[in-house]
C-alpha cells in the first residue's frame, strides 16, 4: 500500500481539482438519500405534537380540513395497499407470461420487435395512463356493470396493471435469458416437452430473477401516483367491494399538498404520509436488491 | 413414454394448454395495448393541428392551443438535465474509476439503487420542503428544474457508471502504460469511448423528467400563464400538469375532451420519440462497439 503510494506520479494540481470534484457529486448522490430522509422524518414529526403515532397508524377517520382535524391514515394505507395487491393479481400472471413468451416462443425475429416496444411501454407517462382510465377505461365500467361510479379499485387496479406489466415483463424476460442453454438443451435431451423445461427446468433457475421483477413492479405500482389520483375515485375509506373508490397514500399526497398552508398540522401530516410511503418503497427495494444478489450468486 | 407419472398423450395436452394460456396472456397485454395506442392517436390526432401546438389556451381553455406548456416541459426536462448530468456523470466517474471496492462503495451504490425506486410523489414533497420552502425559490421553473433534477439524478449516475464499467480495463492499462495519469487517461481515453452510452441513459431520463407530474404540482406548475416564462422564478405550464387539470378540474371537462387527447397525444410523441432515440443509439453503439 505505502509502497505503491510512493510510486505512483504525484498528482498535478488540475487531476486534484477533478478527483475532488467527483468524489463531491458522489457524496451529493449518496446525501441525497439521507436529505430525502432527514426532511420527511424533520417535517414529519412535527405531527407528533397535534396526534400520537398509534392514531395516525391505526385510525380511519382522515378529516384534515375539520375542526379540530382528525389525521387518522388506516384508510389511505389500506387504499393503497389494496390496489398494489390488485394490480398483482393482473401483472404478475400477465407479465410473466409475456416474459416467457418473449424468451420461450417468439423467436428471434418476433423478438427482436416485441421486447423494444414492450420497453417503450414502460416509458408512457403515467398521467397519459391514467387520463385512459378516467376518459375510456371508466365511462365503460360504469355502462356495462351498471355502477354509480368507474372510478374504483378496479379501474386503478388494471391501469396501474399496466404500468406495471412492461417492466416486469422486461425484467422477467432477461432473468429466463440468463439461463444457461445447455441447461435447458439437457431437459430437452431427456425428453421433456417445451412446457416441462419451462416449468421444471427454466422457472426455478430463474426463480430469483423473476422474483425480483415482480417486487419492482409492485413497488412501482406503490409508488404511483397519478393513476391512483385521477382513477381510483378519492373516498378515504376501507373498501369492501372492489367496485370501491379507495384514496391511496399517494393520491392523498398530490391532491392535498397543494392547498395545505406550510407549517401546518395539515402539512406535517402529509409529510408523515409521505414517510411512510417512503420507508414501504424502500423495504421494496431492499427486498428487491436482496434477492438480485441471491440471483447473481446461486 | 410416462415421465413425472403422465402419459405421452396427458404431456401433449398439458403442453397444448399451458403454452396457450402463455400465449393468450402476452397477446392480450398486447393487443390492449395496441388498441389504447391506436385508439389515442385517432382521438388525439384529429384534435393536433399547427395552430393546436402553437396558441396559447383561449376561452377557459376550450379553445386554442397548448405553447406554453410544451415550452414549460422543455424548459423543465432541459433544466433538470443541467442538474443531473454534472452530477450524475462526476458521480459515476467517481464510482467507477476512483473509488476502491468497499463498504462505502457498496452503501452508496445501495443509496443510489433505492432512490431510483423511491416515489415521484416523495421527491415532489422534498422539492416542496427544500426548494419552494427552505430555500425561497417559491413555486417556479428552478425549484421544478431542482426538484426533477434530484429525481433524475441516481438513473443518470447508474446508467453513466455502468457505460464506464463497459469500457475495458486493458484501455485504461494502455493509457497509464504510456504514462498519462488518472485524469489524462480518462479523459483522453475512457470517456471518449463510454460517452455515447452515458448520454442514452441521459436521454432516457430526460424522457421520464418530461413525462412526470406528481413533483411538479406543487414545485413548478401553474393552471395557466399567459405570457412566456420571464425568468427562472416563473411559474410555468407544463403538458403532463395541464391534462391532469384539464381532466379532472374546473367546469368544462367535457368541453375540453379533445384538447385533453390533443395533449396526451403530444407529450406521449415527445416521451416516447426521446426514449426511441435513445435505443436506436444504443442498438447502433452495441453493433458498432469493437471490444
Amino acid at each position: 500500500m505505502s509502497e505503491a503510494r510512493l510510486l505512483a506520479p504525484k498528482l498535478s494540481p488540475t487531476e486534484k481539482g477533478f478527483r475532488l470534484f467527483f468524489l463531491a457529486a458522489a457524496i451529493v448522490a449518496l446525501g441525497q438519500m439521507f436529505l430525502i430522509a432527514l426532511f420527511l422524518l424533520n417535517e414529519a414529526a412535527g405531527l407528533l405534537a397535534t396526534a400520537p403515532l398509534g392514531d395516525f397508524l391505526f385510525s380511519k377517520d382522515w378529516y384534515p380540513t375539520y375542526e379540530p382535524p382528525e389525521f387518522g391514515a388506516l384508510a389511505l394505507i389500506v387504499g393503497s395497499v389494496v390496489v398494489t395487491i390488485g394490480s398483482s393479481l393482473i401483472a404478475t400472471p400477465v407479465g410473466l407470461g409475456l416474459a416467457i413468451y418473449l424468451a420461450f416462443l417468439a423467436g428471434r425475429r418476433k423478438r427482436e420487435w416485441i421486447k423494444p416496444a414492450v420497453e417503450l411501454m414502460a416509458g408512457v407517462p403515467s398521467v397519459v395512463l391514467g387520463f385512459i382510465g378516467l376518459a375510456v377505461v371508466a365511462p365503460f365500467l360504469q355502462d356495462v356493470l351498471d355502477l354509480p361510479t368507474g372510478l374504483n379499485v378496479l379501474n386503478a387496479s388494471f391501469i396501474l396493471a399496466l404500468m406495471a406489466i412492461p417492466s416486469i415483463a422486461s425484467l422477467g424476460e432477461d432473468a429466463l435469458a440468463a439461463v444457461p442453454r445447455d441447461v435447458l438443451d439437457a431437459s430437452y435431451a431427456l425428453g421433456a416437452t417445451r412446457w416441462e423445461t419451462i416449468w421444471k427446468v427454466a422457472i426455478p433457475a430463474a426463480m430469483s430473477g423473476l422474483s425480483t421483477a415482480v417486487i419492482l413492479g409492485l413497488g412501482r405500482a406503490l409508488g404511483e401516483t397519478l393513476v391512483v389520483l385521477m382513477v381510483a375515485g378519492g373516498a378515504a375509506q376501507i373498501p369492501t367491494s372492489i367496485f370501491d373508490s379507495v384514496r391511496p397514500m399517494t393520491a392523498t399526497l398530490a391532491a392535498e399538498m397543494g392547498e395545505t398552508a406550510i407549517g401546518s398540522a395539515h402539512y406535517h401530516a402529509l409529510f408523515a404520509l409521505g414517510a411512510v410511503l417512503f420507508v414501504l418503497t424502500l423495504a421494496f427495494n431492499l427486498l428487491a436488491y436482496w434477492l438480485g444478489v441471491r440471483w447473481r450468486r446461486g | 413414454m410416462a415421465l413425472f407419472g403422465y402419459s405421452l398423450k396427458e404431456r401433449q395436452t398439458r403442453e397444448l394448454l399451458a403454452l396457450g394460456v402463455i400465449r393468450f396472456l402476452g397477446g392480450s397485454f398486447l393487443a390492449v395495448m395496441g388498441a389504447l395506442v391506436v385508439y389515442l392517436v385517432y382521438r388525439g390526432g384529429s384534435a393536433i393541428s399547427w395552430d393546436f401546438l402553437t396558441e396559447y389556451p383561449r376561452d377557459s381553455m376550450t379553445a386554442g392551443g397548448i405553447w406554453p406548456a410544451i415550452v414549460g416541459t422543455f424548459g423543465l426536462a432541459a433544466g433538470s438535465m443541467l442538474v443531473a448530468i454534472p452530477l450524475g456523470f462526476g458521480a459515476a466517474i467517481y464510482l467507477a474509476e476512483y473509488a476502491r471496492p468497499g463498504p462505502l462503495l457498496t452503501v452508496i451504490r445501495l443509496g443510489v439503487n433505492n432512490l431510483a425506486g423511491v416515489p415521484s410523489v416523495v421527491f415532489g414533497l422534498f422539492g416542496l420542503a427544500v426548494f419552494v420552502s427552505f430555500l425561497g425559490f417559491g413555486r417556479s421553473l428552478l425549484s421544478g428544474c431542482l426538484t426533477l433534477g434530484v429525481l433524475t439524478l441516481p438513473t443518470v449516475t447508474a446508467a453513466a457508471e455502468e457505460a464506464l464499467r463497459q469500457t475495458p480495463a486493458s484501455f485504461r492499462e494502455a493509457a497509464l502504460a504510456l504514462g498519462a495519469n488518472r485524469w489524462q487517461a480518462i479523459r483522453q481515453v475512457v470517456l471518449p469511448a463510454a460517452l455515447p452510452g452515458m448520454l442514452t441513459g441521459a436521454i432516457l431520463a430526460l424522457g421520464r423528467a418530461a413525462g412526470e407530474t406528481a413533483p411538479i404540482i406543487f414545485t413548478a406548475s401553474a393552471a395557466l400563464t399567459l405570457n412566456a416564462p420571464e425568468s427562472v422564478f416563473s411559474e410555468v405550464m407544463a403538458l403532463p400538469t395541464h391534462i391532469f387539470n384539464l381532466a379532472t378540474n374546473g367546469a368544462h371537462i367535457a368541453a375540453t375532451r379533445p384538447q385533453q387527447f390533443g395533449a396526451c397525444l403530444t407529450l406521449i410523441v415527445l416521451v416516447l420519440g426521446l426514449s426511441l432515440f435513445a435505443l436506436i443509439i444504443r442498438a447502433r453503439l452495441r453493433k458498432g462497439r469493437k471490444w
